[in-house]
């Protein structure tokens, strides 16, 4: 059974950390789909947000290797359902008239913002989970992507469950 | 007190109950050389031949005692030789600490002279390491090196200290005594409950147990245990040695190269109890076929092993002592006849089929096998078998002998046949597989408790790193290197022969290698022998002397390490016998 997990997990904030965890999943042969890491309200750490796809198996492996590695501390498998997941996108296509009008519908529609404006090209910014930003990419693929980049995914859990309360 | 930077370490590894450190010198550690030279009569250390050798025998210090080993290296390729020992340790989670220098802070990143990132080469082969920036952070980084070492699962960590690291100054306050390991995790209750439940309901149980169990010192509950549910014991290959090999309900090691009755009980028992092992693809052969006809408890202190290759029925993280200690009071007591009667039965029917198989030994009925081994004057009657070999330096070693091995055939007719008699004497690598592993780990072995130390080892995996006679005869080490010389590349060979329609591709050594005036060469002693004559006479005077002494015995290229699963194959394809 082929699922999408996203697991959260709270490092030292050292140097190399992210090494070692995103070296465990290539050394253990685990694919990785989006990996984003940042500093947390206390400065002693870091968070690494890390979704991947597998059976339950892989997931539990995954889970495992994460809470073996000496700067991890906290390492959480969140549930889908009770997690708000976004993702930020930037992507700039072409400003072209013919195509302005589409791109100005699907911005208002996805409730996207441009953020840069010129002659010749346009910045939109969009949040929202994986599957909203894939469906805007591909609606503003004939306008013509000139290029984009996105952030993979940050996501907390609903409610006042928290990954670890840090002191 | 403020010291330096080199002098915080060896002032810490003392600290650290650090009695024998291995290692080699080099110009990004000279400043702790320096202190090392000071503090001699307080930390002993023992220079080897090559860094890699150092590790190795840091490894066997740490594999013979339980203590954590230490190895010294300089920048760049010092650091650079040490990770096959590192690797070496990790895949058979032994405690090491691996110090390294590297150029000063100021040079790194700028491709400096002998300047590697050992902290990121050795990431995926230790458990943990650092790199030291700080001279304030030195000492409490080295204490958390011995303590990840030697915490639950034991492992290699390595601590990187650049040079102005060694030359800075701070203050340092000694700890009166080692770092504690990180509390035990203990198996929760409700597991062992569930335990019970499926060794009290089991008709056929089966203990397979692997290193983990030496790790634990848990070798009296593990036979505890076993007496009070009635159960027959094998082992992977790292759990040799945690009972003696005369144990009534020891069977041997199972798997791809076990006993016959290992791993046939193995394979017909309801309930494998599986205690500090990973079901290594050696163990277990195609995975799909393994665990068909039994239920898997498996218990290690690694969280992670637990299902990793094989899905357990029930896994349960915690200390295999505490655990089987537990269990033993929990399950009701077993008496299983019909169960024990097969055991026998099979004892039986390994006996007939190891004697069938060196019936049709080919030393024996070989005349003429003198292609790339033997001499043709000794008539195959009186060639050297293996077992033969092995059986008679057990007759000479003493009961708390240390045996060391390398890697290959000699090591699989070593671990099947020498009889193990108190654990942590018998000191290979498994995980790894390292040739040349032998030599390092018996010095490291013999400087740790001072017994005599016997290497087994191929004429192979000797030439990998027999560099190190050097360090055993300025040691004066009690070491006997039998090397079983079949002038061939006998594992491989063994698989050419059977499934590569004997192309022996780069297996036939063609050397002309005289082990004996190479040991003399070296200030050892040493002795040629082909038959068991030469052979009686050899070890008669290699275990008479106090240093080392290397026994060239001559085998037949043609010997099989039996018996076999080939691989990819499964019980059902057993070979016993090659005719």
């Amino acid at each position: 059974m082929d699922n999408k997990y996203v697991i959260a997990v709270l490092v030292s904030n050292i140097s190399g950390v992210l090494s070692r965890v995103s070296g465990m999943f290539t050394r253990r042969g685990f694919n990785i789909d989006s990996l984003t890491v940042g500093e947390t309200e206390s400065s002693g750490f870091s968070r690494i947000t890390i979704s991947f796809h597998g059976d339950d198996d892989i997931k539990e492996r995954i889970f495992q290797q994460l809470k073996k590695l000496h700067d991890v501390r906290e390492v959480e498998v969140l549930n889908a359902n009770e997690t708000v997941i976004r993702e930020l996108l930037l992507i700039k296509v072409r400003n072209k008239p013919e195509s302005r009008q589409d791109v100005m519908t699907a911005v208002e529609i996805f409730r996207s913002k441009i953020v840069d404006y010129s002659p010749t090209a346009l910045i939109c910014e969009l949040t929202g989970e994986t599957s909203k930003i894939d469906a805007f990419i591909e609606l503003l693929k004939p306008c013509g992507i000139m290029e984009m980049c996105r952030t993979g995914i940050v996501a907390v859990e609903r409610g006042d469950n928290c990954l670890k309360t840090v002191k | 007190m403020i010291i330096s930077g080199a002098k915080i370490v060896v002032e810490t590894l003392i600290e650290q109950g650090c009695d024998t450190v291995f290692g080699y010198p080099g110009g990004q550690v000279i400043n702790l050389f320096d202190e090392l030279y000071i503090a001699r009569d307080r930390v002993n250390h023992i220079l080897t031949a090559h860094e890699q050798g150092a590790a190795h025998a840091a490894d066997g210090y740490a594999r013979a005692t339980g203590k954590v080993g230490v190895v010294i290296a300089t920048s760049g390729p010092g650091a650079t030789n040490l990770v096959t020992g590192i690797a070496t340790a990790f895949l058979d989670s032994v405690p090491l600490v691996a110090i390294t220098g590297n150029v000063p802070c100021s040079l790194i990143g700028r491709d400096s002279f002998q300047e590697v990132d050992i902290v990121g080469i050795t990431m995926p082969i230790t458990k943990h390491n650092f790199i030291v920036k700080d001279i304030e952070e030195l000492a409490d980084t080295l204490r958390m090196a011995f303590k990840i070492a030697k915490s639950g699962r034991p492992g290699p960590v390595l601590v990187d200290i650049p040079k102005d690291i060694q030359l800075a100054k701070c203050e340092y306050e000694p700890k009166t005594q080692p770092v504690i390991p990180s509390p035990i995790v203990y198996a929760p209750e409700n597991k062992l409950r569930q335990a019970v439940q499926m060794i009290d309901a089991c008709e056929r149980p089966y203990i397979y147990f692997g290193g983990g169990v030496i790790a634990a010192k848990a070798y009296e509950e593990l036979t505890a245990f076993a007496d009070r549910i009635d159960a027959p014991m094998g082992c992977s290959l790292m759990g040799l040695s945690a009972v003696p090999s005369d144990h009534p309900r020891f069977l041997g090691m199972q798997g791809m190269h076990g006993h016959f009755a290992s791993s046939m009980a193995e394979d017909e028992a309801d309930l494998v109890i599986t205690l500090g092992a990973r079901f290594s693809e050696r163990a277990t052969g195609n995975k799909s076929r393994f665990a068909k006809n039994f239920k898997i408890i498996h218990i290690d202190i690694d969280g992670a092993e637990l299902g990793k290759n094989i899905p357990a029925d029930l896994a349960v993280q915690g200390d295999i002592r505490d655990a089987l200690e537990r269990l033993t009071a929990m399950v009701t007591e077993k008496k299983l006849p019909e169960w024990e009667a097969r055991i026998d039965a099979l004892r039986l029917e390994e006996l007939e089929r190891t004697q069938k198989a060196l019936e049709h030994s080919y030393a024996k009925n070989c005349e003429s096998c003198t292609a790339h081994c033997g001499r043709s004057d000794v008539p195959a009657s009186k060639k050297l078998t293996p077992y033969e070999i092995i059986d008679a330096v057990s007759e000479h070693a003493p009961d708390d002998a240390i045996i060391v091995t390398d890697v290959g055939q000699h090591q699989m007719w070593t671990a099947q046949r020498f009889p193990l008699r108190k654990p942590r004497t018998f000191l290979t690598s498994g995980g790894l597989g390292t040739m040349g592993f032998g030599m390092g780990a018996a010095i490291g072995a013999s400087a740790a408790t001072g017994k005599r130390t016997i290497l087994f080892t191929g004429d192979g995996s000797f030439g990998m790193n027999l560099n190190e006679l050097a360090t055993a005869v300025t040691q004066n080490t009690p070491l006997v290197v039998v090397i079983l010389n079949n002038g061939v590349l006998g594992m491989v060979r063994q698989l050419q022969t059977l499934f590569f329609s004997k192309h022996y591709s780069n297996t036939t050594l063609g050397r002309k290698t005289d082990f004996v005036k190479l040991a003399e060469a070296f200030g050892a002693k040493g002795a040629h022998c082909s038959d068991t004559a030469e052979l009686e006479a050899a070890l008669t005077a290699a275990f008479a002397e106090n240093g080392t002494f290397v026994i060239d015995c001559v085998i037949d290229c043609n010997e099989f390490v039996l018996p076999m699963l080939p691989p990819g194959g499964s019980i059902d394809n057993i070979i016993t016998e090659i005719k």
